[in-house]
């Protein structure tokens, strides 16, 4: 047998395992229990009632805007941070991960405050007939401010490293700055932002503290569907609480296994023969 | 395409990378920019690329001003010493960039056959569908170099293209490198600090130190004839001696060889180690040796004179010499510099 250089593995290995079946497999495994005790009539009456599937509408709505909007900033936020030194870079580097560090109510009720009809943001919004908070455009805002730090975050490393020849070579091929950045740079870049689009969308989905606070959790329209497992769970219908979540588990898995495949694809070139 | 610089200057911050460079390249030529890092060769090819662009100064096409044409326009082909490839695309697709992106539009067929001929000119044929990471430096080298040429630069200039392959890999491109020089005529400057590499290669060797240029001319001129000290310890091994000259003659330590017309006083005085001999009488140097290194071409000898120079030398593989012996170093050439 091949002798490793760092001793332990058997032991390493064993821990790992142990704590990633304790810690993430069993609690999956006994949702999955839980939501298969139900029959599969009742599986389905419960996950495809109006209430359950306007959730998903708005949730899966709103995640998907908050990610295109996150996308677009974030992108251009990770761009400036690696390409430019300005006066306060440090900070403003610093404040893209104040949405990780601040605890989720804290960031829902300053977001309520800011965008209630009497808030700063709201009052102006309000004289061009926009109202943010109690609507799904709330719901998007606290998604998108909880969410920005993972596409500036897996974009920017790779932004740093990525070899300023190259794009010099493309410059004294001919190639415009819109060519180069679409040719040269952006599919450099797609396998991190497919990574960073991915955990956010995820995180965004769900998404629970910041929101209920600025959504208004109307039942039909502004209620999303983290919130309605929490209300189910209220009713002590462990039962319907699971199936609804089995929903959100099992759109998590597929879209990670989306984005993986897209990701092979997209660094397929870093294969050797 | 004739290339001239006329009093270039490049400054980054405060310092001056580039002092009142003047350089003209004539068309057809192969010119290496040679110097030690620092002394500003790469910082005048990125400008003559227009990837710096000059504080002072001009730099001309032919008649044309292109000192403040940006890079895209200017029609360079740059080969960058990491070679710069885009790892995502093939080596037909990198080969092909140029030409997709070019504003005058080809055809999807002339663009292939172009590829093809391009990859046949650099030896790659068949390695089209291959991805940079899959191909090795020398091979990379090339497809950069194909690259280049696909968009019919008007001028070639290339960073320190061999810089980052082993020798062997090194002395075979460099020879290459001249062939397709050869065959197509393309006026062509590259940056090297490696002597061998531009004295191998060059029709002409320009020497740079501390931003400005302290000799140029041919390989032969600048090897026969160096100007300063400088270029002699620069262009390879030499051993330095403290001389004095008297009426035309540069004494060092029990050797004398004629100094030109340098006036009398304190000069320092270079020899090759193939300008020294070794003998057991004398007359010459008085020196010890200190250590012998066994090459296969021969023997060098590495001695220390009774005034604490040391002095390096090849002799013959069939004489006897060892660590200790005691005998004379003479001088069959030397180049004398006042002091």
């Amino acid at each position: 047998m091949k002798r490793n250089v760092l001793p332990g593995l058997p032991l390493s290995l064993g821990v790992t395992l142990f704590y990633v079946g304790l810690i993430v497999v069993l609690p999956l495994a006994a949702l999955a229990f839980k939501a298969a005790s139900l029959g599969p009539s009742d599986y389905w009456a419960i996950i495809s009632s109006p209430r359950a599937v306007a959730s998903y509408r708005v949730t899966v709505l709103c995640a998907l805007g908050a990610t295109v909007f996150n996308l677009v900033f974030g992108l251009a936020l990770a761009w400036v941070l690696t390409r430019y030194r300005f006066p306060g870079w440090r900070f403003v580097d610093a404040m893209v991960d104040l949405p990780f560090a601040l605890p989720t109510a804290v960031a829902g009720i300053s977001l309520t405050a800011l965008f209630a009809s009497n808030g700063w943001f709201g009052s102006v919004l309000a004289d061009f007939g926009i109202k943010v908070a109690y609507t799904p455009l709330g719901i998007m805002v606290a998604m998108a401010f909880t969410s920005l730090p993972f596409i500036v975050r897996t974009v920017q490393p790779v932004l740093e490293d990525l070899d300023p020849a190259l794009e010099e070579a493309a410059q004294s091929l001919g190639g415009s700055d819109w060519t180069i950045f679409r040719k040269v740079i952006l599919p450099l870049l797609t396998p991190a932002i497919l990574a960073g689009l991915s955990l956010s969308f995820a995180r965004s989905l769900g998404e629970f503290g910041a929101i209920i606070f600025i959504a208004g959790n109307q039942p039909m329209s502004t209620e999303i569907t983290a919130l309605l497992v929490f209300i189910r769970l209220e009713e002590y219908d462990y039962q319907a609480a699971a199936a609804i979540a089995s929903v959100l588990l099992i759109t998590a898995f597929v879209m990670l296994a989306v984005t993986n495949i897209l990701q092979a694809r997209a660094l397929r070139y870093t294969v050797r023969s | 395409m004739k290339i001239r610089l006329d009093r270039v200057v490049k400054t980054f911050n405060t310092f001056r990378a580039v002092k009142d460079v003047s350089l003209d390249i004539e068309s057809g030529e192969l010119v290496a920019l040679l110097g030690p890092s620092g002394s500003g060769k790469t910082t005048i090819l990125r400008m003559v690329a227009g990837l710096e662009y000059a504080d002072g100064g001009h730099i001309y096409f032919g008649e044309q001003d292109a000192t403040d044409i940006p890079v895209r326009d200017r029609g360079v082909g740059f080969v960058f010493q990491h070679y710069a490839l885009f790892p995502h695309m093939t080596v037909a697709e990198n080969i092909a960039f140029g030409m997709k992106v070019s504003k005058v539009k080809r055809e999807k067929a002339e663009i292939a056959s172009r590829v093809e001929d391009l990859l046949r000119l650099v030896r790659l044929e068949g390695l089209g569908g291959r991805f940079p990471a899959q191909i090795s430096g020398g091979q990379r080298q090339r497809v950069a170099l194909a690259r280049a040429l696909a968009v019919d630069p008007k001028v070639l200039l290339l960073d320190e293209p061999f810089g980052a392959l082993d020798a062997n890999v090194r002395r075979d491109l460099r020879r290459w490198l001249r062939e397709i020089h050869d065959e197509l005529g393309i006026t062509t400057l590259f940056v090297t600090h490696d002597q061998e590499e531009a004295l191998d290669l060059a029709d002409r060797v320009v020497i740079l130190n501390e931003g400005q240029i302290v000799q140029q001319g041919t390989p032969e001129q600048v090897c026969r004839d160096p100007k300063s000290a400088f270029v002699t310890r620069f262009l390879g091994d030499a051993n330095r001696l403290s001389a004095e000259v008297r009426g035309g003659i540069a004494y060092a330590g029990g050797a004398s060889i004629a100094a030109g017309d340098l006036a009398d006083g304190a000069a320092e005085l270079y020899a090759r180690p193939g300008d020294l001999s070794w003998s057991q009488e004398g007359p010459g140097i008085a020196a010890s040796i200190t250590r012998v290194l066994d090459r296969p071409g021969g023997r060098r000898v590495i001695t220390i004179t009774t005034d604490g120079d040391h002095l390096e030398f090849d002799v013959e593989p069939e004489l006897s010499v060892r660590a200790g012996q005691q005998g004379y170093v003479s001088l069959r050439r030397a180049q004398v510099f006042a002091v």
